[in-house]
C-alpha cells in the first residue's frame, strides 16, 4: 500500500463498503473474521452491490457473496493479473483518472527489462549480492530515489544509500503510447495472463473468471466505484506484497482510490495492529514510518536526513518529524549542536525482524527476551524451532492473562512429552507478569481503518496484574536507577537523557496514559502548549512530538480519540466519533474523488471540491490534501517539499503526487507483480521459468527443512491455514473461555470428499498430517466446502487447518503451526503460511514426532532447492543474521 | 398491579384477561409479579464506561457496566459508527475474558533447571528483571563494527508484542527499548 499510494493503511473504513457497487473480497473470509464489519457487505449487498469472493475453502462469506471463486492457495497474482490483463486488452480502464493521476504515462529507463524479457527475472538481478540493483527501473532520467514506498515495513536487510532527488518523471506520454511509457509495459508484462492461463494456474474455470473481470468492469468508472478487501490471506506469502500491489495496480486502472465505495480495506487482526505499526513495536521503523538508521549509510544526523528527505513531496517535511521526535525522546539534551542526539540511537545491519530474532536465539546471540501478549509457541511458525530458541535463552519475560504455552515451554510441549527434552535440562530462567486487561487500563488502540478509540479503565487490576504501560514504566526508573553511577560512559547517555517524568495516578501509582498520548500529540518546548496538528511541527527543537502522523489526536488539550458523538447525530463518515489519523482523514486519497479540475467525477460519487467561492477544498471528508490549494496550482521548478505538489497530484505523500501503478522504487522484488510458486508447491510456475520469488526469504537451516520445490512426492497436497470465529490467533484470548471453547472444542481439518475417498479418511475420524517439520493430528471434516480444483488436467487437493489449538486451555489440539517453515517476504519479513505442501493419512498416527528433536521421520530425496531459482539467481549469498546456514552455528551441525 | 401476597380473586386470570381486553392470555395479564420486577442487570450498575473490543482490528465499541468496583457486564456500544452496538462471538465474550477464573494474578518464576512455578513479589520480580536486563546489556553491548561504522546497540536483548496492547504502550517499549540500545522490538504484524 505504502509503495503504491504512499502510505501504509488501509485507504477506507468498513463503514464505506455500502458505498460500493462490487466488493471483491479476497485473501480474507470477512464474514467469519470480521463479522462485525461485514455488516457493511451485507448492507452494500441488500443496495445491489455485487459481492465477490474468491477463496480456496466455501465459508460463511461464500454463502452471502453473489460469486465464489474457489482458488488454488498461492495463486492469487496470477488470477489478479489476469483481472489486468482484461481491463487493458478491452480498454475498459477509467482513461481520464489514469493518464492524470497515475504514473502510467512516465517513461522508464531504456535499460530496464522485463520478467517476460527474462524468464521471471526483472533486469539488475546482482549474482554476487543475491539482489536486485533496482538502478533499471527507473522513471527515464531520473537517479534513482527511493520514496514513501521506502518507509513502509521494509525489511530493511538491504538500506541503500541513494540520495534522493526530486523524482517527477522526466518524460512522459499521456497519449499512453510511448513503447517505454508504464502503461504499455503493462500491457506487455500481463500479455500472457490470459483467462486460459488463469485457469491452468488458479484452477479457476474460464467462465467464472470472466463473470469476476466483468462485474469489476462494470461497476467502475465516474458513475460507479468497487473495493477491494483483504487479510492476512494476502500478506503471509513470500511474495505477499506483490499480492496487494496486484489489487493497486486494478484500483488505480478502474479509477477506484480516493473515493467513496472505493479503496482497499485491509482488515487487520488485532485490536491495534495498526497502531503498533503506526507506533512501531517494529525494528526497522522509529514512530510514524521514520526509518531506524541503518549502520552502513546513516553514519550521522546530517547523512540520515540527506538520504531520507527527499526534495520532494510531502515527506519533504522529515526533518520537522525526526527533530520533534527526538526532542518527545531525549527532551533538553537534544540540541542542533549534537544532531539532536542522532547518535544515541542503535542501528541496524541487516534484517532483525521475528524470524531471524528466533534463528539467533538458537544459535545462543540473543541471551534475553521480552514476550507482551503474544504467544509465538503456537501462532508462529516452526514451533519446534520457537522452543528450539526458547530454550537457549538465559531468561525470559513473559506478560499475559494466564501461562500460555509460550510461558510454559519448559515443562508442556511435544518434544517433552516424547522425553527428548527434560525441563531440568533447560536453563533459561522464566518470569511470567500477569497483564492488565482493556478494562483494567486507560488507552487507545487503533483500528483496522487508522481510528484511534480511547478505552477507559472501569476497574483497578486484581493482584499483580499490571498494565504494560506500568511496567515499562517502572522498568525504565529502575534502569535508570541502576546507571545512575555509569552516566561517565557515553553509551549510557540515552538512559540517562531519556525523559521519563510521566505523572502518576491512582492507587496503584500508574503512569498517565492521557499524559504518554499527550506526548505522542507533540507539544511546544517553551511553553508545553498541545499542538494542534503536524504542520505545526518544526525543526529548530521548539516542538516535541512521538509520532507526527497521530499529531492532532489530543487538539486543544482534548483528548480527540475519546470523543463518542452517536452516528446517528453526524454524517456517514462520523468524524466526531474518535479520531483518525492523518489528520482525522477518513478516506485517503480523497482528492481523487474530484477531477483534475476539482469537480466531483459524478455526483453520485461525490466526497470533496474545490469550492472557488471560499477558496478551498470542502465535502464530507477532511480532505487529504493542502486545503487551500487549488486546482489550478503548478509548482515552479525551484519548489521544494511540499510546494512540489500540483493541484491536481492527489497522492501527496508520493514523490511525484501519483498513484504507482509502476513501482520504480521502494520494493525489493519488483516494480510489477509476477507470480511465483510458493516455496513449497504442487506444480512447476507455469509462467515463467523462475519458480519462486527470487529475494524471498529463505532460512537454509537444518532445523528448518524445505520439501521440494513442486511435485514432491512425499507431500502431494496443498495444505493452507486459517481462522475461526469463536476463536483468536493462537488463543491466548479464547481457548481458556468456556464459552468460545464449547463452540469450537476441537482441531480439525477441512478436506474433500474425493480426497477423503482417496486417503480412507472418515468425516469424524481421525487424521494425522506431516511436513518434514512435524506431524500433528486433527479430527476430519470432510466437507464439499473443500473443492478439488484441476490444474492442467490433473486434480489438485488442497487442505484447511484452523491454526488456534495447542496444548493448554480448555480445549486443547495439535497446533498447525508447528508444521510451518521459515519462509518470508523480502519487503516486510511476513511469513508464509498461508500455502505449503504436505502429507494427509488416516488415523491417530501421530506420535508427535518433531524434526528438530526427534530427527528425520522421512526418507531424504536428492536436494532440488536450486530449481527454485533460474541458474543466473541461483547460489544467493547470506545477506543478514540468521539467513543461512553458513552464518549459524547450531542449524549447521 | 397489585402486589398482595395472598389469595385474591381479583387476581384471577380470566378476570384479569377480561379487564385488559386480552382475549388470549398472551399479553400484560399473564406477566408475574416476578417477572414485573425482574430488570437487566446493567440497569443497577453505578457506571458505565467507554470501551473498545480487544480482539480483531475492527475495533467495535463496548460499554463496560461496573457495580461495587467489579465488572457486572460488557455490551457492544450502539452510538458507534463502526459497530452500531453489534458484537460478534469474541466481542460478547470479552466478559469472561476479563472477569474469568483463568486469570493468573501473581508473579511466577522458573528459576534454571526448575521444574515448577515460584510465586514471588511483584516489586523483587521487576528488580530482577531490570537487573538482568543491565547486566545483558552490559555484557553484549557493540559499540561499532569493524569498519568503525556506528552499532549503538545489542543484539542480546529482544522483545515480541505489541499489536494487543495500547498505542501509548507501545509508545513506551519503543522509547526506553530504542534508549537501551535494542533494536530487536517485534510483533504481530508480521504474523
Amino acid at each position: 500500500m505504502g509503495t503504491s499510494f504512499g502510505r501504509g493503511g488501509a485507504t477506507t473504513f468498513p463503514g464505506d463498503l455500502v458505498n460500493s457497487d462490487v466488493i471483491i473480497i479476497q485473501g480474507s473470509n470477512m464474514a467469519e473474521c470480521h463479522p462485525v464489519a461485514f455488516r457493511w457487505v451485507m448492507q452494500a449487498r441488500e443496495r445491489g452491490a455485487t459481492i465477490i469472493y474468491v477463496d480456496p475453502r466455501f465459508t460463511r462469506t461464500s454463502a452471502v457473496a453473489n460469486i465464489h471463486v474457489p482458488i488454488r492457495a498461492g495463486s492469487d497474482v496470477a488470477f489478479l493479473g489476469g483481472v489486468i490483463h482484461y481491463i487493458l486488452e478491452n480498454e475498459r480502464y477509467f482513461r481520464d483518472y489514469v493518464v492524470q493521476y497515475t504514473n502510467a504515462p512516465a517513461i522508464i529507463t531504456s535499460e530496464f527489462k522485463d520478467t517476460e524479457d527474462l524468464e521471471g527475472l526483472f533486469s539488475g538481478w546482482e549474482k554476487k549480492k543475491g539482489e536486485y540493483h533496482k538502478r533499471t527501473w527507473m522513471y527515464e532520467g531520473v537517479d534513482p530515489e527511493a520514496a514513501a514506498g521506502a518507509r513502509e515495513s521494509k525489511a530493511g536487510k538491504k538500506g541503500e544509500a541513494i540520495q534522493r532527488k526530486p523524482i517527477q518523471a522526466e518524460r512522459i506520454d499521456p497519449t499512453l503510447q510511448h513503447p517505454r511509457c508504464v502503461f504499455q509495459i503493462l500491457k506487455r508484462h500481463y500479455a500472457r495472463y490470459t483467462p486460459e492461463m488463469v485457469e491452468e494456474t488458479c484452477g479457476v474455470p474460464k467462465h467464472l473468471f470472466l463473470k469476476v473481470a466483468e462485474a469489476l468492469c462494470r461497476n467502475s468508472g465516474r458513475e460507479r466505484t468497487g473495493a477491494f478487501v483483504y487479510a492476512v490471506g494476502w500478506t503471509q506469502h513470500s511474495n505477499g506484497v506483490q499480492y496487494i500491489r496486484s489489487a493497486a495496480i486494478i484500483q488505480l486502472l478502474l479509477g477506484n482510490m480516493g473515493r467513496p465505495g472505493g479503496g482497499i480495506m485491509a482488515l487487520r487482526g488485532h485490536a491495534s495492529i495498526q497502531g503498533s505499526t503506526d507506533i512501531p513495536t517494529l525494528y526497522n521503523l522509529l514512530p510514524g514510518y521514520l526509518p531506524m538508521p541503518h549502520s552502513k549509510h546513516d553514519k550521522d544526523y546530517q547523512t540520515y536526513i540527506k538520504l531520507n528527505q527527499p526534495p520532494s513531496g510531502w515527506w519533504g517535511e522529515f526533518n520537522k518529524y525526526f527533530v520533534s521526535l527526538m526532542k518527545a525522546y531525549f527532551g533538553q539534551a537534544a540540541t542542533k549542536a549534537n544532531g539532536w542526539c542522532f547518535d544515541y540511537l542503535p542501528t541496524l545491519t541487516g534484517d532483525h525482524s521475528h524470524m531471524n530474532t528466533v534463528t539467533e536465539m538458537a544459535d545462543g546471540v540473543v541471551k534475553g527476551y521480552f514476550i507482551m501478549g503474544e504467544n509465538p509457541v503456537v501462532g508462529s511458525m516452526n514451533g519446534p524451532l520457537q522452543r528450539k530458541g526458547l530454550r537457549q535463552l538465559e531468561w525470559l519475560v513473559v506478560r499475559d492473562f494466564q501461562l500460555t504455552e509460550t510461558a510454559d515451554f519448559w515443562r508442556e510441549a511435544p518434544e517433552i512429552s516424547r522425553g527428548e527434552v527434560k525441563p531440568q535440562d533447560i536453563a533459561t530462567e522464566v518470569f511470567f507478569f500477569p497483564a492488565a486487561s482493556h478494562t483494567e487500563k486507560n488507552g487507545s488502540f487503533t483500528n483496522t481503518q487508522r481510528l484511534l478509540q480511547w478505552h477507559h479503565k472501569a476497574v483497578e487490576p486484581r493482584g499483580d496484574a499490571r498494565s504494560e504501560l506500568d511496567f515499562m514504566f517502572k522498568l525504565g526508573q529502575r534502569l535508570k536507577l541502576l546507571y545512575r553511577n555509569e552516566y561517565n560512559r557515553k553509551r549510557n547517555w540515552p538512559i540517562r537523557d531519556l525523559t521519563w517524568d510521566y505523572p502518576v495516578e491512582g492507587p496503584l501509582s500508574e503512569p498517565s496514559a492521557e499524559a504518554v498520548l499527550r506526548e505522542i500529540n507533540g507539544f511546544t518546548i517553551r511553553d508545553g502548549k498541545t499542538l494542534g496538528g503536524y504542520t505545526e511541527l518544526e525543526d529548530d527543537g521548539s516542538t516535541a512530538c512521538g509520532c507526527w502522523i497521530y499529531s492532532g489526536c489530543y487538539r486543544g488539550g482534548i483528548n480527540q480519540t475519546a470523543r463518542r458523538k452517536p452516528y446517528w447525530e453526524q454524517n456517514h463518515i462520523a468524524p466526531e466519533w474518535a479520531w483518525a489519523w492523518p489528520d482525522n482523514r477518513r478516506i485517503l486519497y480523497n482528492r481523487a474523488s474530484a477531477d483534475p479540475q476539482g469537480k466531483p467525477w459524478s455526483e453520485r460519487k461525490r466526497l470533496i471540491w474545490w469550492d472557488e467561492a471560499q477558496s478551498k477544498w470542502v465535502g464530507g471528508d477532511t480532505p487529504d490534501f493542502i486545503a487551500t490549494r487549488p486546482p489550478s496550482y503548478r509548482p515552479s521548478r525551484e519548489a521544494r517539499g511540499k510546494e512540489t505538489i500540483s493541484g491536481d497530484d492527489p497522492f501527496i505523500m508520493q514523490a511525484d503526487g501519483k498513484g504507482w501503478i509502476y513501482v520504480p522504487t521502494g520494493l525489493q522484488d519488483g516494480p510489477l507483480p509476477t507470480h511465483y510458486e510458493a516455496q513449497e508447491s504442487v506444480v512447476k510456475n507455469p509462467l515463467y521459468g523462475q519458480q519462486c520469488n527470487p529475494e524471498r526469504m529463505e532460512w537454509m537451516r537444518k532445523d528448518n527443512p524445505y520439501h521440494q520445490p513442486y511435485n514432491d512426492p512425499r507431500f502431494p497436497y496443498v495444505i493452507t491455514t486459517y481462522r475461526l470465529t469463536e476463536h483468536h490467533t493462537a488463543g491466548g484470548m479464547s481457548r481458556w473461555l468456556s464459552w468460545l471453547s464449547e463452540l469450537q472444542p476441537e482441531m480439525f481439518c477441512e478436506v474433500s470428499p474425493e480426497l477423503a475417498s482417496e486417503v480412507g479418511l472418515k468425516n469424524g475420524g481421525w487424521a494425522t498430517i506431516r511436513t518434514m517439520r512435524a506431524e500433528i493430528e486433527a479430527r476430519v471434516l470432510v466437507t464439499r466446502r473443500m473443492k478439488p480444483l484441476k490444474i492442467k488436467g490433473r486434480t489438485v487437493h488442497q487442505i484447511g487447518l484452523p491454526y488456534h489449538w495447542a496444548s493448554k486451555g480448555l480445549v486443547r489440539g495439535d497446533a498447525a503451526n508447528e508444521l510451518i517453515g521459515f519462509v518470508g517476504d523480502p519487503n516486510v519479513a511476513i511469513q508464509e503460511s498461508k500455502v505449503l505442501t504436505g502429507m494427509i493419512v488416516a488415523g491417530r498416527k501421530s506420535k508427535e514426532r518433531r524434526f528438530i528433536t526427534s530427527g528425520p521421520f522421512y526418507k531424504s530425496l536428492p536436494g532440488r532447492e536450486k530449481d527454485r531459482d533460474l541458474p543466473a539467481a541461483r547460489r544467493k549469498p547470506t545477506t543478514g543474521h540468521g539467513h543461512k546456514a553458513e552464518q549459524t552455528k547450531e542449524g549447521n551441525v | 398491579m397489585s402486589q398482595s401476597n395472598g389469595f385474591s380473586p381479583l387476581r384471577w386470570p380470566v378476570l384479569r384477561q377480561l379487564q385488559r381486553g386480552d382475549a388470549k392470555g398472551l399479553d400484560k395479564s399473564a406477566v408475574s409479579p416476578q417477572t414485573e420486577s425482574l430488570a437487566a442487570r446493567t440497569k443497577s450498575a453505578d457506571k458505565v464506561v467507554d470501551s473498545v473490543c480487544p480482539y480483531c482490528g475492527v475495533g467495535c465499541a463496548q460499554l463496560v457496566y461496573v457495580k461495587n468496583d467489579k465488572i457486572i457486564d460488557i455490551e457492544g456500544d450502539p452510538a458507534s459508527p463502526v459497530s452500531n452496538g453489534c458484537l460478534c462471538p469474541k466481542g460478547a465474550a470479552t466478559f469472561q475474558l476479563v472477569t474469568g477464573a483463568h486469570r493468573v494474578s501473581d508473579v511466577l518464576y522458573r528459576r534454571p533447571h526448575g521444574t515448577k512455578w515460584e510465586k514471588i513479589p511483584l516489586a523483587k520480580a521487576m528488580d530482577m528483571v531490570a537487573a538482568r536486563v543491565k547486566k545483558t546489556r552490559d555484557e553484549h553491548w557493540e559499540e561499532a563494527d569493524e569498519k568503525g561504522n556506528p552499532l549503538h546497540r545489542t543484539l542480546a536483548i529482544a522483545h515480541l508484542g505489541g499489536a494487543t496492547l495500547d498505542n501509548e504502550e507501545n509508545y513506551l517499549i519503543k522509547k526506553l527499548f530504542t534508549g537501551l540500545g535494542i533494536v530487536q522490538v517485534e510483533n504481530q504484524a508480521r504474523i
